[in-house]
């Protein structure tokens, strides 16, 4: 599974000081969106994924990242966009995410990635307050590339386990969650 | 809290000898008298608190210790009487250290110390003060010296020194700096027994630069020291390094051969070492001169003294301090012995270890199957061998981390005496199968819980004195700590003779506040479990089940967190016992994998009792959610429904019923396949999934991939279950 894997540790992880700046760009149910590249660890292919039963939809499952036990989310669910469906170009992309009780491994199903792309801080527009069709507090800014804006997404926000955590218990309550009596 | 390694040994040594003291102090108040030994026990855990303390410089815990140690000194010394007001003032004064130490942890020592120490220093003193009077009462004037100077070192005049001060040579070993242990600081608590007149320091072993390792201690001091501290107490100081450094202690006006001795027996060049002791102030000039020319006369006369000779000079050194040394000496023996048996680690090693191990178990389960698919008999066997030695390495690295829960439990003593006297029963606590052994984690973390039952026991099951001597009980009341192993579990019980739960109540409780619905007719059982809702516990009136914030359903939590589970047992009026049943270890276990649809689940191997075959006639019953299992109803929970699998189109053509039990339920888990036994590590799923029902963790797969490990007592419990209200 991970012979496949495109390891970003060398040529991407490296330049710290302009890695600010630097955003991974990749597709998502046709849409283009980013992330600072500082937060992500790695991209693997995608592939034996186990699902957890009893999850709320945009948690895909785990898979085994050498060892650790990591859960997958699939950003498209998470949007309330529907499932995202796998395709050859698949991908899951590892992201550390700062929560309150330290760092997680967290990985993002998503369906294609593009490019690391440069973008100054100054084609950076702040989020829009609506229109974009996704919480606005999931975004950390509109980018402009070409004349065209990629949404830059607040990963600590957008996969926040708190609150992930939080609507699984809540959608783990449901009446149907556990059959009555089994 | 960057606390270098000795203070953490400190804090750590400081807390066992903490714990040592409370047994002892209780064992004492117990018998109500205090025994020399037990009395002795408690003495040197304070000596070597302070000692230790002292060492890194705490004066605060110094400071204090030595009140409590001079309390405990005239109480050795049979110039106090034990009672029970001592006991209790003993055991506070422990509790206020552990207090100290906490602070030195939290490196927070420089806060000013809380109120109560200026309290119980003072009824502290109040014994001390107490003890003098009455020695001034029955001794005669004359011999009222302080009894230090009695027990220093009398001049035997003649040949002696003018010097009214002690001299002490000290020589440390290379390796000091590298035990953790600064020579400084024993100079300066030295200076807390007396004044430190000079300080000589000789850099004679200090080796050229080239040469010079910064890790070893080269130098060695002469001190000159006045105090009325005895010869012991001056020896108490160095005590740490006494093995392995060169001390020599001469009390004040010494013979004037001793000093001769001592520039014997030192490193140093002699003529050097005189000119030291005269600037010590220890040697005047002439004495100096006399002893040099006594000591070549000596050599010219071409009698070399035997050493019994001087042995027998060394009588500025009294019997009972002979005595109490070659005391001390054995203890330190036996001690060594005990310390050669035990090595302690750190325990983040010990968990690295055991994560490494939990590693090879999966690298080894792939490797097996890799071989079973090459089909290589040879390579099948070699690595079924393998699989072997991980197993046995795998339980004695566990093993490891075993710990007798009787320490645990013992803790407990102090928390009965305490609360019993707070709510003013007459209460014993007896504990037994205090030698079961349980995984270290799960120990620290069982210890709030249990405070809190034994606690709720003590003040809501046993009743009054008066109320039980109405009944017919005896007035003790009697908290029971049990602890045994059952089938993979540590099942820990506490259990008190008291009133036991009022149903009726419990009932009427749960209908108010919704818990339950009316009609139902619930088991006796499923009644107390209702006592462990959230929701139920926080109201204390009426249930008088409750109460400090801390409710039942916190220790439940708290237990299942553990991946335990609790229940109750209760007669009214005889008692109530309360049954906690905890996994062995959290790290790795033997599980028993079985495949639901594209899923592969793990159910840990101790709670499989049987597998059956579900055949077309069972099948077709099986939908009613039972099995008839030998006669006997076997309620069933189908995994497929249970977890709602996302590929249900074309059931399976096959399936299987894992009986599994826990406790004394039982239950049947419908699967599709079983793939037998399989060596599990548990990995935590993370916060993520902290509310995934039926999920208890999941492990790693010789294939590679992630299986769930099952949440057995849950899927028994959702199985045997009548109320579904119960498991929402």
């Amino acid at each position: 599974m991970t012979s496949n894997a495109l390891t970003l540790s060398g040529a991407l992880r490296q330049p710290e000081m302009e890695g600010n700046n630097q955003f991974l760009t990749f597709m998502l149910d046709g849409e283009t969106f980013a992330i600072g590249i500082l937060a992500i660890k790695e991209i693997i292919e995608y592939g034996s994924l186990t699902t957890v039963p009893l999850m709320p939809v945009f948690v895909r499952g785990v898979i085994n990242l050498r060892g650790a036990v990591v859960p997958v989310i699939d950003l498209s669910a998470r949007f309330g966009r529907g499932v995202t469906s796998v395709n050859r170009r698949s991908c899951i992309v590892i992201v550390e995410i700062e929560g309150e009780e330290g760092s997680h491994d967290v990985g993002v199903v998503v369906d294609a990635v593009n490019e690391v792309l440069d973008i100054d801080a100054a084609q950076i527009e702040p989020p829009p307050s609506f229109g974009a069709g996704i919480r606005s507090e999931f975004i950390r800014g509109m980018g402009k590339i070409d004349g065209q804006f990629v949404i830059i997404l607040d990963v600590n926000r957008v996969l926040s386990v708190e609150e992930m955590s939080q609507v699984a218990q809540l959608g783990e309550s449901a009446p149907a969650a556990l059959p009555a009596g089994a | 809290m960057n606390l270098d390694q000795a203070l953490i040994t400190f804090i750590a040594e400081s807390r066992e000898l903490l714990e040592d003291m409370e047994a002892a102090l209780l064992r004492m108040e117990g018998q109500g008298e205090g025994d020399p030994e037990t009395v002795n026990a408690v003495f040197r855990a304070a000596h070597t608190i302070k000692g230790s303390a002292g060492l890194f410089g705490l004066d605060a815990v110094v400071a204090f210790t030595h009140v409590f140690e001079n309390v405990l000194d005239a109480l050795r010394d049979g110039r106090l009487a034990f009672g029970g007001e001592l006991a209790a003032l003993f055991l506070e004064c422990g509790d206020h250290l552990q207090g100290l130490i906490l602070r030195v942890e939290a490196g927070e020592l420089d806060a000013p110390p809380p109120p109560v120490e200026a309290e119980l220093l003072k009824r502290l003193r109040a014994f001390l003060a107490d003890e003098g009077s009455k020695k001034a009462e029955t001794a005669p004037p004359k011999t009222q010296l302080p009894r230090e100077k009695e027990a220093s070192v009398r001049p035997l005049g003649g040949n002696g020194v003018q010097t009214d001060h002690w001299h002490i040579s000290l020589r440390f070993s290379p390796d000091v700096l590298r035990h953790g242990m600064d020579p400084l600081s024993f100079i300066r608590y030295l200076g807390t027994l007396g004044q430190v007149l000079h300080v000589q320091t000789l850099s004679d072993a200090l080796p050229a630069l080239t040469e010079m390792d910064a890790e070893s201690c080269y130098l060695g001091f002469e001190i000159a020291f006045a105090s009325e501290a005895s010869k012991a107490e001056i020896e108490g100081v160095f005590e740490f390094v006494r093995d392995s450094a060169d001390i020599h202690i001469l009390p004040p006006n010494s013979q004037i051969e001793e000093y001769i001795r001592l520039i014997h027996e030192l490193p140093e060049d002699d003529l050097k070492l005189g000119e030291i002791l005269v600037r010590c102030g220890t040697l005047t000039d002439s004495e100096l001169t006399r002893a040099l020319a006594d000591q070549r006369a000596g050599e010219e006369a071409g009698a070399a003294r035997p050493l019994g000779e001087i042995l027998v000079e060394s009588q500025s050194v009294q019997a009972p301090v002979v005595d109490a040394a070659l005391d001390k000496q054995q203890q330190i023996k036996t001690q060594k012995q005990q310390e050669t048996r035990f090595i302690r680690v750190d325990a983040d090693r010990l968990g690295q270890l055991i994560n490494l191990i939990g590693e090879l178990v999966i690298t080894n389960a792939s490797a097996q199957l890799q071989a079973q698919r090459a089909g290589l008999s040879d390579l099948i066997e070699a690595t079924s061998s393998m699989a072997r030695l991980v197993e046995e390495v795998r339980d004695s690295a566990l093993s490891l981390r075993m710990v007798q829960i009787g320490a645990t439990f013992s803790k407990f003593q102090r928390v009965v005496r305490d609360v019993s006297r707070e709510l003013g029963k007459d209460i014993e606590l007896i504990i037994t199968g205090g030698d079961t052994e349980l995984d270290k984690t799960v120990v620290e973390r069982i210890g709030d819980p249990l405070t809190h039952l034994v606690r709720n026991s003590m003040d809501h099951g046993i009743e009054s004195a008066e109320v039980r001597r109405a009944r017919g009980k005896p007035a003790t009341g009697r908290v029971i700590l049990n602890a045994y192993h059952d089938s993979g579990s540590i099942v820990i019980e506490i259990s008190d003779d008291g009133g036991g739960l009022n149903r009726e109540r419990i009932l009427k409780k749960a209908l108010e506040r919704g818990l339950i619905e009316p009609g139902h007719n619930l088991s006796d059982r499923e009644i107390y479990q209702l006592i462990f809702e959230p929701g139920f516990s926080t109201v204390d009136q009426v249930t008088n089940l409750s109460g400090r914030g801390v409710g039942m359903d916190v220790v439940r939590r708290n237990i299942n967190e553990l991946r335990g589970s609790i229940e109750l047992d209760s007669e009214e009026g005889k008692g109530t016992t309360i049954r906690i049943r905890l996994p062995l270890t959290l790290a790795i276990i033997d599980g028993f994998l079985v495949g639901v649809g594209a899923s592969s689940y793990v159910v840990p191997l101790d709670m499989v009792k049987e597998c059956v075959e579900l055949r077309g006639e069972d099948m077709a019953k099986s939908t009613k959610g039972y099995l008839n299992l030998r006669g006997e109803v076997l309620p069933l929970v189908r995994l497929r429904e249970l977890f709602d699998t996302r590929e249900t189109a074309g059931g399976p053509r096959r399936e299987n019923v894992v009986v599994v039990g826990y406790g004394d339920m039982k239950a049947g888990l419908v699967v599709d396949a079983l793939h037998g036994e399989y060596q599990t590590v548990i990995k935590p799923l993370g916060p993520l999934f902290s509310g995934a029902r039926g999920i208890g963790g999941s492990t790693i797969l010789g294939t590679g991939d992630v299986a769930l490990i099952l949440d057995v007592p849950l899927l028994v419990r959702v199985a045997s279950s009548h109320e579904p209200a119960l498991t929402a």
